[in-house]
């Protein structure tokens, strides 16, 4: 049997939850768990790169719309989610959160009324990969399959730190198998019902992943999740039945098909799933959601963070992109985005714990990436598509590494990390990549703020290009005093011992080699991987948005980041000159940790970060970033929808 | 691409003669604003000279790296800028050196040298906006990021962005730690954390970080410049007076005023920037 585009896909979609099944019967942690996890998540990576390399190497524009027999899957997927409402009410009902029942069911029966009475259209094709599709395969199948297997490794450490956690860690790791295969499911599928049910189905699998540890905190983070990602299932419910009931719409494809001139009814759905975008990607009024998420175990922080979940959300705006440009709706995106961006990284500023600081990040990363798609100009997708790729490598990458480093030094906070280099030297060179990934010059990150800044220019929005600036500001600097923190090095200090698996190693070093090769490969990613996507969402040929001088200048620079420390090194530069110890005003107590005071004794010394939290703590600023962006978020939804009727 | 290549190796080569000069004249100017004889305009020369031959200490073996780095980074900033390339690359590249300066401070782990680092990065973060805001600004006024380009315009850009040099050249006094905004390291005898970001560091190994520093003198100099010259090559006389009166004009500042905490710097520059260039920017989008 020859493979084909068709049934590859379908493997994607379905052998996760196979894996699944299999993961959650092998309860303890052991070696035939590790292997199992390991064949059966290289599969599955190697289908996704299989598919991504078929589709993105047709030239053109590609037409893999398939027809399946959908009417067994309709059953599947209806069933699942009564299934899912049945979770949901369960737990609610266990934990009493009753406003999370009326939630699902708001979301749920409506559209189960719509598919029993038939009601709802029969589309023409129900999957679809097209270039946008596979570069999210891409990343979905490597970065995500990656955690999976970091978190073999992971989560038996885990729970030899925590006993007080109960070992579920089979459950844990079934979930975020359940998880991938949703995400495979949704973004190759063009039929809204189904984009639906795997939207559902994220929800719930990542409210489970909250939860896992079931203490208070977990359990109320859990269902703030919970009630947020259904009230944007319940944007994507009400949008789906408007399509198939007002508009005759099935698919996705063809909502993006109409120009939004002609018939303003077609914003109403378009704006109900952009809200819905907003809710999964974290943006402001609904970032509380991710800031909880990290009680978690490290992996699903990391699956939440880096290729999935949030991901789900810039993934539906960068579909509706076209449709936004020059909208009331385009323009209320990229005011949320543009402000999140800007708060988040204010914000980020003021925290110290490790995972908190790249919660924040990926906040204002994700806002940035927003603030791009809701654009609607070329430029803005092509910026935001390349954000989405290198967030991804970079965040996973981040957090896995604290992960570890929790692991090693039981504690993930900044100012523990001092003289990490020293400590841990190797998770702290890969920790140095991955920082670097997120803000500095020639890293992929920074060349797509550049694109992006040039797109606001472009498209004169400049409210969005002051967000940008300011914002760039602030994350510079939250970013360089971790860089700073981990690069201190200090006297007598001695290497602690790096208990890192090597399962885990698996992981962390393709994710290194990712950043690295993707430094160097962008512009060749640009060509063959982000150009396609831009002429199929426009449906015309796109001119090269970055190209020329540019690049050879960019490649200069890349080049002498890694020759500098290298060349220093052959040339054995700083290793004749003489060492002394660091000035503290001549009264070192021996090394550079103390000092002698005035009484003649010998004190600790130590320097902490800045944090300026009585200018931007979280008490400060987070609510009214709250009000403020969700009152942005209702003037959009009541006029859009009001003036539409 | 032959003129590139002269151009880039002038600037190499001329920049830190230049950029020593004019900090001599800085000091012999602030001399005589406090009424004192000061020292001979040469004397940074001797002084970089002098720590050349002296023997260098370091606090760890990565300091001098990231020393180098920062030199190299800011030559290499300074190159594409007179190169003629790219404005928001120039400016990517220059954030990247300065971290690599605030890095150093960061490894040698002493408590002056820490705190320093922490001050330098938050002027980074006072002035980060506005350097970005100045690329935005003349690319709505001459259409393009190319610097090449910006230099053959009709009109200088001054007069579509001069809220822009307003805003450019407050965040200068922040960029050359003039006082009053002298806070991670500054050139007077009255800082009250030793030397800030360069107390650790020593011998020929400052003599590298002072050559950066006139590399980074000429560079922001040239981008004041920039909103002065046209096709027309009188606007080159233009642009080289207006560079001394604004540069004299720093050297005033830092003389009269005295030094703030830190958080008025940081709420001052970016209501100045808001005001200044933002405003410019809105009125141009309007325009255009």
């Amino acid at each position: 049997m020859t493979i084909t585009i068709p049934i590859a896909v379908e493997f994607l979609i379905i052998f996760p939850f196979v894996m699944a099944v299999l993961m959650f019967c092998i309860k303890k942690a052991s070696l035939l768990r590790n292997i199992i996890a390991g064949l059966g998540g290289f599969s599955i990576m190697a289908m996704a790169i299989w598919v991504g390399v078929q589709v993105l190497s047709k030239a053109g524009s590609t037409k893999n719309t398939y027809i399946t027999n959908a009417e067994t899957y309709d059953h599947i997927i209806m069933g699942g989610e009564i299934l899912l409402m049945c979770i949901v009410i369960f737990l609610s009902i266990k934990y009493k959160k009753y406003y999370a029942i009326l939630l699902s069911l708001i979301g749920t029966i409506p559209v189960l009324w719509m598919d029993l009475t038939g009601k709802a259209i029969t589309g023409k094709s129900h999957l679809r990969v097209d270039y946008l599709s596979a570069v999210m395969i891409l990343i979905v199948g490597i970065v995500g399959i990656l955690i999976c297997i970091y978190a073999c490794g992971y989560m038996k450490d885990y729970h030899n730190h925590h006993v007080e956690v109960e070992d579920r860690s089979n459950y844990f790791l079934a979930l975020l198998f359940v998880f991938i295969g949703a995400m495979f499911g949704l973004i190759s599928s063009d039929n809204l019902g189904w984009v639906y049910f795997f939207w559902e189905i994220t929800s719930v699998c990542s409210f489970l992943l909250i939860g896992y540890t079931r203490t208070e905190e977990a359990v109320n983070n859990s269902f703030r999740a919970l009630w947020m990602n259904l009230l944007g299932g319940c944007g994507v419910g009400f949008g789906l039945m408007y399509c198939n009931m007002q508009l005759g719409i099935a698919n996705l494809s063809q909502l993006t098909q109409i120009i939004p001139r002609t018939n303003m009814l077609v914003m109403i759905p378009v704006t109900l799933f952009a809200f819905a975008a907003l809710t999964k990607s974290a943006q402001f009024p609904f970032s509380r959601w991710l800031l909880g998420a990290m009680v978690a175990p490290t992996p699903s922080s990391a699956l939440l963070h880096s290729a999935t979940m949030v991901k789900i959300g810039v993934y539906m705006l960068i579909r509706l992109s076209p449709m936004l440009a020059g909208t009331f709706t385009g323009i209320m995106i990229t005011v949320i985005g543009g402000f999140t961006f800007f708060a988040a990284s204010l914000l980020a500023i003021t925290v110290s714990d490790g995972k908190k600081v790249l919660a924040y990040s990926t906040i204002s990363n994700l806002g940035l990436i927003t603030a791009c798609a809701g654009t609607g100009t070329t430029e803005g997708v092509w910026a935001a598509t390349m954000l989405i790729l290198f967030h991804a490598v970079s965040k996973s990458l981040l957090f896995q590494t604290v992960g570890d480093i929790e692991n090693c030094m039981h504690s993930r906070d900044i100012e523990d990390m001092h003289g990490l280099i020293i400590k841990l030297p190797r998770l702290a060179f890969i920790m140095i990549i991955g920082i670097c990934g997120m803000f500095m010059a020639p890293f992929g990150m920074l060349v797509s703020k550049w694109a992006a800044l040039k797109s606001f220019v472009d498209s004169n929005s400049v409210w969005l290009v002051l967000f940008l600036v300011f914002g760039s500001g602030s994350t510079l600097f939250y970013w360089a005093k971790w860089l700073g923190k981990i690069c201190t090095v200090i006297h007598q200090s001695y290497e602690l011992e790096d208990i890192t698996p090597r399962s885990e190693m698996i992981s962390l070093f393709p994710l290194t080699v990712m950043i690295i090769v993707m430094c160097f490969a962008f512009p060749w990613m640009s060509n063959n991987m982000i150009q396609p996507v831009l002429n199929e969402a426009f449906y015309k040929k796109i001119p090269n948005v970055i190209g020329g001088s540019d690049v050879v200048i960019m490649m200069i620079m890349v080049a002498m980041i890694f020759i500098i420390p290298i060349g220093s090194r052959i040339l054995s530069i700083g290793k004749k000159s003489k060492m002394t110890m660091s000035y503290v005003a001549g009264v070192n107590a021996g090394d550079d940790r103390h000092y002698i005071d005035s009484f003649g004794k010998s004190r600790p010394l130590y320097m902490s970060n800045w944090y300026m939290t009585e200018y931007f703590g979280e008490d400060k600023l987070l609510a009214p970033c709250i009000v403020i962006s969700a009152i942005i978020v209702i003037i959009m939804l009541i006029i859009v929808i009001g003036g539409s009727i | 691409m032959a003129m590139t290549f002269c151009k880039v190796l002038l600037y190499i080569l001329l920049a830190p003669i230049l950029g020593g000069l004019m900090e001599g004249i800085d000091r012999v100017v602030s001399a005589r604003m406090q009424g004192r004889q000061g020292p001979p305009l040469m004397q940074p020369f001797y002084d970089v000279y002098k720590l050349l031959a002296k023997q260098t200490t370091v606090v760890n073996s990565i300091q001098i790296l990231f020393v180098i780095a920062y030199l190299i980074f800011t030559v290499f900033t300074g190159a594409l800028f007179f190169g003629g390339g790219d404005m928001l690359l120039v400016f990517f590249a220059l954030s990247m050196s300065e971290v690599m300066m605030v890095l150093a401070a960061y490894s040698t782990n002493g408590p002056y040298s820490a705190l320093g680092a922490n001050r330098e990065l938050l002027q980074m973060m006072c002035y980060e906006p506005m350097i970005l805001l100045v690329a935005i600004g003349f690319y709505e006024a001459g259409g393009s990021f190319m610097v090449n380009d910006l230099v053959n315009v009709e009109s200088p850009a001054v007069f579509k962005i001069p809220g822009m040099l307003i805003g450019f050249l407050f965040i200068l006094t922040i960029k050359f730690r003039k006082s009053p905004f002298d806070m991670s390291t500054s050139h007077h005898a009255h800082q009250e954390m030793v030397k800030g970001l360069t107390s650790d560091i020593s011998g020929s190994n400052l003599a590298l970080y002072e050559i950066a520093e006139w590399y980074d003198e000429v560079l922001m100099m040239g981008i004041v410049a920039m909103f002065f010259i046209t096709k027309n090559p009188i606007s080159i006389v233009v642009a080289i007076v207006c560079c001394i009166i604004f540069y004299l004009m720093e050297t005033l500042i830092d003389n009269i005023f005295p030094r703030v905490k830190y958080i008025v710097m940081l709420v001052s520059s970016w209501v100045v920037i808001l005001v200044t260039a933002g405003t410019n920017l809105l009125i141009l989008s309007v325009i255009n």
